[in-house]
């Protein structure tokens, strides 16, 4: 599957998804309420992108995005970036976890570094920062309470 | 040529002479006490050097090299540092029952030592049943193993005891049928009578392949009872930390190291008494000059030389085999090596009637 | 994470059902490092694991986004401490691709005889520590004697043994050492000498087999599912070797075999990664005599800037897939990197193929994993 044939095959899913060739893949950028649909879209035929290699979440300081790396292990040549802008004061999304059982982890990363909420997740805790920690250590504006540079 | 069987005559007809017999008998037991104590502390210490070693040895490594020539006070220092760490209780340990648990195991090994015979007429207490007595004492281990365990009250401790006690429950019926072969083939409990038996050959030699299984029967399941590698399951260390000693330091677990030592010679050397003939030096049918030969090696190097080599071969096992898990070591007691001790002792039993064995 | 608190009371209770609730690590002999799983038994038989990680976080990912681009890369060593040459490969690499940097033809092929000696090494670790896992403490031994001639290689190249930092972005930090090549070579018929010697004492262990074999089951489609990579996946029978996939450096001058197990379980595992030693020999010696002379590092500005934009680069660690994430927005520093580590997708499965097995079963089951915690943690 070339970009055009799966920009065509995607479009005639999500209309207002917009594309992004500029980097190395296909950049696929979705209002975050449609991520779901086209993720059961990319999973399911004739795509068969099963494979997310990487979940992460960016902070571009007007607004967060949700960064999605997909390939297909029929075929490893097809890599799809999938993004998702979301609010920065109180950004949700939908869980992957159902689909791609990675993202469970990969969530709970970004839940406690971000500070994004997943819906429906179904074990949404922190994973590596202390119960109480307070802030989100990822985002640009976070200021650790003890810097011990500046003490 | 000094033979031990003369020290002890020499000394009882000295302390009969001297005091009445009450007297004397009082002073015979402090001297056994005396020397069964001071044995312990030379087997432990001889025997954690011998294991480093060997272990060194199969490990393309050198092993303790430095505390005094090659190492050998390396023990000794090792026993200094242990006791004179803290003993640490937990806050939540059942504090008597923490305490009491490796004195238990010690005496249970203590107790065990009795009907051994090291020399020619060298033997503590040669009871008419000592086969019997060893098979029942030796179980008792595994009381102080989960009383450990359970005062812990350590998750650890106890998931360790609660395997030790499986294991040694079940591997307690195939190595007393692998004993009871032999006893079926002598027609005797009493250990001198067993290595009397071995006059013009051991066991191992004269009883046929019976006699062979049996004795691989025993290594095994002696092996599993003394908790060591393969089946180490009681206080497997990438399982369960350190399974039913995790909570113990200082002497308190030196005792339990020591009792383990003490439990593989022990083992080792009712193993040598039961398959290798104890004492007996190697005897071959008629060849009268080599036999003669044999006679000169004084009995004490013979007991001890098969005991050392039965441990060998179960340190050589620790260091070469994965540790089995613990549905496989139940299922190749109750599966496989009870069969087979079954079997095998009916076998013996047509061979001792029918007097096919030399 | 648990606080002070919740553990002691965890040891003195039971679970909701009566369960057994064990804290398996932080301080550990089995978990190698400071993985923490909270594992549920029932009697000898887990009901549930769950990882709880975090005890050697360093947050290097926002450490990175205040470093330059020449300095990032020395972070990246402290990850998967086992390959840092790869680690330090894959960020190299990411830079080269934002800066269009040409690597000479010297450094990409000492590169790649690095990073394979670097994953003999890893795996010659993982064999000893696993086999130790299982109670054999012997192979550990056999395994380290090969291994230390490889640190021995890797500290008169860069002066390091373990977090080596030699690759840089537009190729090495210095030449190779005079002796290289004979020291790898002679490394080379030591191992194929040497490495029946440790297989025959694991291998064919009658206990190490019925202690690994079949357990730890992991199915292709749920090796995909969970993001598995490496000899994990593929001893499962997913292809998934980067170097196959997407060649770098010299990889896609050399022959080898990607090795596939179809089985899935932990001694398919233990098969992949011995297999897979001897193929990286195989990468060694087709490339030992070949390395061709002439400069070791590239022309590269004094201050690296990233052109804008997003990249990824992926390469094959020893445990798996290690994917670099830069966002750049044409500073000398990232505004966002993402490490994806193997071991964090691959530690996710092992409460999905380690319920209801033994406890003697995960160490089996964890060690085939190879997890590696700095690598998890980050």
């Amino acid at each position: 599957m070339t970009n055009e044939e799966i920009k065509a095959y995607i479009s005639s899913h999500l209309p207002e998804a917009s594309f992004d060739e500029t980097g190395e893949w296909l950049n696929i950028i979705i209002p975050p309420t449609s991520l779901r649909s086209i993720a059961t879209v990319l999973l399911g035929q004739p795509m068969q992108m099963n494979f997310l290699f990487c979940l992460t979440c960016v902070d571009n300081k007007t607004h967060l995005t949700m960064v999605y790396h997909l390939t297909s292990m029929k075929n490893r040549s097809i890599n799809i970036v999938l993004k998702a802008n979301l609010d920065r004061q109180n950004p949700v999304i939908d869980t992957l976890s159902d689909l791609w059982r990675t993202a469970e982890f990969h969530e709970r990363e970004v839940f406690e570094m971000f500070g994004v909420n997943f819906t429906h997740h179904p074990d949404l805790r922190k994973l590596i920062l202390e119960d109480d920690f307070k802030g989100f250590p990822l985002r640009k504006d976070f200021e650790d309470p003890i810097n011990m540079i500046k003490l | 040529m000094l033979s031990l069987e003369s020290i002890t005559k020499t000394t009882q007809d000295w302390l009969l002479a001297k005091f009445n017999p009450t007297i004397a008998l009082a002073m015979e037991c402090a001297i056994v006490i005396l020397l069964a104590i001071t044995l312990f502390a030379i087997l432990g210490l001889v025997l954690v050097l011998l294991e480093r070693k060997v272990a060194a040895r199969i490990q393309i490594r050198l092993g303790p090299n430095r505390v005094g020539p090659g190492g050998i006070f390396q023990t000794a220092a090792d026993t200094l540092k242990l006791i004179m760490k803290e003993g640490l209780t937990p806050d939540t340990a059942d504090k008597f029952l923490f305490n009491l648990a490796p004195f238990v195991v010690m005496m249970v090994a203590m107790l065990l030592l009795a009907p051994i015979a090291f020399a020619k007429n060298f033997q503590i207490w040669d009871i008419n049943i000592g086969v019997l007595y060893i098979s029942s004492i030796s179980s008792l281990s595994v009381i102080g193993i989960l009383m450990a365990g359970w005062a812990s009250n350590n998750k650890y401790s106890l998931l360790g005891a609660m395997r030790s006690g499986a294991q040694i429950v079940s591997y307690e019926l195939s190595a007393g049928f692998a004993v009871l072969t032999i006893v079926v083939l002598t027609g005797s409990l009493q250990i001198s009578e067993i290595v009397a038996a071995q006059q013009n050959g051991w066991w191992l030699f004269k009883g046929h392949i019976p006699v062979v299984i049996a004795f691989v029967l025993y290594i095994i399941a002696v092996t599993a009872e003394t908790n060591r590698a393969p089946f180490d399951l009681a206080e497997a260390e990438s399982e369960l930390t350190a399974g039913f000693h995790t909570e113990y330091s200082g002497m308190k677990f030196a005792l339990f190291f020591l009792a383990e030592y003490i439990n593989i010679f022990i083992v080792c050397a009712i193993g040598a008494t039961l398959f290798l003939g104890g004492w007996m030096p190697l005897h071959i049918g008629h060849w009268e000059g080599f036999n003669h030969i044999m006679d000169y090696i004084p009995s004490s190097v013979w007991f001890m030389g098969k005991t050392f080599f039965l441990i060998f071969i179960i340190m050589w096992f620790r260091w070469t085999f994965p540790r089995l898990r613990v549905d496989q070591l139940l299922n190749l007691e109750w599966k496989y090596l009870l069969p087979i001790s079954l079997f095998n002792l009916l076998l013996v039993t047509v061979i001792a009637i029918m007097g096919w064995y030399f | 994470m648990y606080n002070q608190t919740d553990i002691i009371k965890d040891t003195t209770n039971l679970g909701p059902e009566g369960e057994l609730v064990v804290n398996m690590g932080p301080q550990h002999p089995a978990t190698h490092g400071v993985l923490h799983l909270v594992v549920t038994l029932n009697g000898e038989t887990i009901k549930k694991i769950e990882p709880h990680l975090g005890y050697i976080h360093r947050s290097i990912e926002k450490m990175c986004e205040s470093l330059t681009y020449r300095q990032f890369i020395y972070v990246t060593s402290r990850m998967d401490y086992l390959s840092s040459h790869i680690n330090n490969t894959a960020c190299a690499l990411l830079v080269e691709k934002g800066m269009q940097i040409e690597v000479p033809e010297r450094a990409k092929f000492v590169r790649t005889i690095l990073n394979e000696l670097t994953r003999i090494a890893s795996h010659e670790l993982w064999i000893g520590a696993m086999a130790m896992d299982l109670g054999a403490f012997t192979p550990f031994f056999y395994a380290f004697r090969e291994r230390e001639m490889i640190t021995d290689i890797m500290e008169d190249t860069c002066g390091a043994r373990l977090t080596m930092n030699y690759i840089v972005p537009g190729g090495l930090m210095y030449d190779i050492h005079p002796e290289f090549q004979t020291k790898v070579k002679a490394f080379i018929k030591q191992f194929k000498e040497k490495v029946t010697e440790y297989e025959d004492l694991v291998t064919g262990n009658i206990i190490f087999q019925s202690r690994t074999k079949g357990v730890g089951v992991l199915s292709a489609e749920d090796a995909i599912s969970y993001g598995c990579s490496g000899p994990v996946a593929r001893a499962s029978g997913v292809s998934c070797d980067i170097r196959k996939i997407a060649p770098y450096d010299a990889y896609d001058r050399v022959e080898f075999d990607e090795i596939i197990e179809t089985e899935g379980d932990s001694f398919s595992r233990y098969l992949v990664r011995v297999k897979e030693m001897n193929q990286s020999i195989r990468i060694i010696e087709q490339l030992i005599d070949n390395i061709p002379e002439g400069e070791f590092v590239g022309k590269t500005k004094n201050v690296l800037k990233l052109n804008k934009g997003e990249f990824y680069q992926r390469v094959e660690t020893a445990r798996g897939e290690l994917g670099v994430y830069i966002v750049s927005e044409g500073a000398t520093t990232p505004h966002r990197i993402k490490f994806r580590s193997p071991g964090f997708s691959n530690l996710s499965v092992l409460d999905h193929i380690a319920k209801g097995s033994k406890i003697g079963d995960l160490m089996a089951t964890m060690g085939t994993l190879d997890l590696v915690i700095p690598d998890i943690d980050r």
